[in-house]
């Protein structure tokens, strides 16, 4: 598909991640959703105008919104429990770590508006710690979608699964990075483009950004693997150290702080494996970020095509050194 | 205090005052049982769970539909015990109502026991973990309007401590349960007056109490939280109104029982030496005897 025929069917995430609950939740009334005024940007006003007895509003009370959807999720209903990221898991993190996580009510835990979504608004609004602070936390599995297939996918399995999961959406339009018929499964990242030279490692709305350094590399004779690591909690290990041992090289990309997230996840695999290869963490650094719009900042932090491959030129000259 | 066990009544008050003697009894037993556990375990909330124990006795005794066998039917009544450090309390209760062998109590504490200091779902009879404060009545409303959108018709009851209220995520959710008008939702306030560092008053003030619930919506009554007679009645007659949550603040005393314990903070979660072990049991013992019928 053609670039400009791609983001024609491309949608938010968001978007998909709404419409796909909607469906699912009129052929089964235990779905719920529970908000804190956040419906609007969670772009459930469809679902609260066509199932008004299937959306709980809480308000501006994101600690009661999680407590709630425990206390819902206890009594057998499938609870989406949604707000923007930045407050979900930083506002509401003791109630998702006591009475999500640790007693086990299999509560969806979704971060609408996540990273830097939010970009302009500054840094309230960003959620560039999530993914550090839910890896701590034991049972929670961790699903941060790159496109419109993968939310779907993630927004069905995660209606099915029988512990806590947290969902992390963006709201920029997602153009499709996967071939129709290809299988999602959480747990198993999904191979975005095939390359030896060196490897993409990306979640979410980077995978798109890591897709483009490799159109951008290929042109160089550079074949660039990209690899969507979709579920960053349990992370694919086997994936991660074949990309490694294959290539040689390693990128890993997030729209999230460096401390804490996909990289150093991936980091810790390959050196208790005794796997040592060039390799570098793409993120946000440890520091108050410029703000701006979402492509912006990401750009400023070589969060884009043209800075992804000029990180993987660098790391492709250390490998040859 | 004598219970007028004994008083010529008529069928239905002799019955009624015949189970508050044995009510009475029981509070005492457990009283006995909950310090020897926590003196087992050199660990414990000994305060706090002195203060709740009539509380958890008439509820479980009287009030909740739950036994060990209808732990898990939808149907069935919940408790949650928001002020989790006072689970010496609870898990006395429950070993007495058959939810586990009472003896698996000698493990409280112990090297990968699942007898922790505060409750978890590992425990039959226990709806939720919780020992970090704020969280219960939260998750009470969450069961509580599940039941009401299955019609399923259980009540929820949630045991709050008084200090426990600084935590600002109660009112949250106590607004919310206005909102919905769970009147399926009883929360108990064990108002000991005490937290760790002194009086509740003296730490933030959280009077008056009943105003503050009344203004959030909700059905407001008092009781003596140690008269098991005023207990069985007022968690007997929830919901106060229809169309809203309802409230019990249950005026108690933070160590009672042990006059040494009572009305002293250091007991929050002090663990009797082997001399006032023997002391309490002493007073406890006098206790039961005097209680005999």
């Amino acid at each position: 598909m053609s670039g400009a025929a791609a983001m024609e069917t491309a949608k938010a995430n968001l978007d998909v991640f709404s419409e796909t609950l909607l469906a699912l939740a009129r052929k089964n009334r235990n779905i719920l959703v529970v908000t804190s005024d956040s419906r609007g940007s969670g772009k459930l006003v469809p679902f609260a105008q066509a199932l008004p007895g299937q959306i709980v509003e809480v308000g501006i009370a994101e600690q009661n919104l999680v407590g709630i959807a425990a206390g819902l999720a206890s009594a057998g209903k499938i609870v989406f429990a949604v707000s923007p990221g930045s407050f979900l898991t930083a506002r509401s993190l003791e109630q998702i770590k006591n009475d999500v996580c640790y007693s086990d009510h299999p509560v969806k835990l979704v971060g609408i508006s996540s990273g830097v979504s939010y970009g302009a608004l500054g840094s309230t609004h960003h959620s560039l710690h999530d993914l550090a602070v839910l890896r701590a936390i034991p049972n929670c599995t961790i699903v941060v979608p790159a496109d419109n297939f993968e939310t779907a996918e993630a927004v069905k399995a995660a209606a099915e699964m029988p512990h806590p999961v947290f969902l992390r959406f963006g709201k920029r339009p997602m153009p499709p990075l996967h071939r129709p018929g290809t299988k999602f499964t959480v747990g198993k990242s999904l191979l975005v483009r095939r390359g030896n030279d060196i490897a993409f490692i990306a979640t979410g709305e980077t995978v798109v950004q890591a897709a483009g350094a490799c159109d951008l590399l290929a042109r160089e004779g550079i074949s660039a693997r990209v690899l969507s690591m979709h579920t960053v909690k349990p992370l694919d290990e086997e994936a991660v150290l074949q990309a490694a041992q294959e290539c040689g090289a390693v990128v890993t990309v997030e729209e999230h702080s460096c401390a804490g997230g996909l990289g150093e996840a991936c980091a810790a695999v390959l050196l208790q494996s005794g796997v040592s290869v060039p390799f570098r963490i793409v993120g946000f650094p440890d520091e108050e970020t410029v703000s701006g719009s979402q492509l912006d900042m990401m750009a400023y932090y070589g969060i884009s095509p043209e800075g992804l491959a000029e990180t993987a030129r660098t790391l492709l000259n250390r490998k040859r050194l | 205090m004598m219970m007028p066990c004994f008083k010529q009544r008529t069928d239905k008050k002799r019955k009624e005052a015949d189970l508050d003697c044995l009510l009475h009894r029981k509070s005492i037993e457990y009283r006995i049982r909950l310090l020897k556990y926590i003196k087992n375990a050199r660990a414990g909330h000994t305060g706090g769970s002195l203060s709740c124990v009539d509380i958890l006795n008439v509820l479980y005794n009287c009030v909740l539909n739950v036994s060990p066998e209808t732990a898990d039917d939808p149907r069935r009544d919940r408790y949650i015990q928001s002020k989790g450090h006072s689970v010496e309390a609870l898990y006395v209760v429950l070993a007495d109502r058959g939810f586990f062998p009472e003896s698996d109590l000698e493990t409280l504490c112990r090297f990968r026991s699942p007898y922790v200091g505060h409750p978890t779902r590992k425990i039959r009879g226990i709806e939720h973990n919780t020992g970090a404060l704020g969280h219960g009545l939260a998750f009470g409303a969450g069961a509580a309007l599940a039941g009401k959108m299955d019609g399923l018709g259980y009540r929820v009851f949630v045991l709050l401590g008084d200090g426990e209220l600084a935590e600002g995520s109660n009112w949250e959710s106590m607004m919310t349960a206005a909102h919905y008008g769970l009147d399926n939702l009883t929360a108990i306030v064990d108002r000991n007056q005490l937290q760790i560092t002194g009086r509740t008053e003296e730490v933030c003030a959280l009077e008056s109490l009943v105003d503050k619930f009344a203004a959030f919506g909700w059905s407001v009554r008092e009781v003596d939280g140690h008269d098991v007679t005023a207990l069985r009645k007022v968690l007997s007659s929830v919901p106060f109104e229809v169309g809203r949550p309802s409230v019990v603040i249950a005026h108690t005393v933070k160590g009672k029982g042990v006059s040494f314990m009572e009305n002293d903070a250091k007991w929050h979660h002090g663990v009797p030496s082997d001399e006032e072990y023997e002391r309490a049991m002493e007073e406890l013992r006098a206790q039961l005897e005097e209680a005999e019928p």
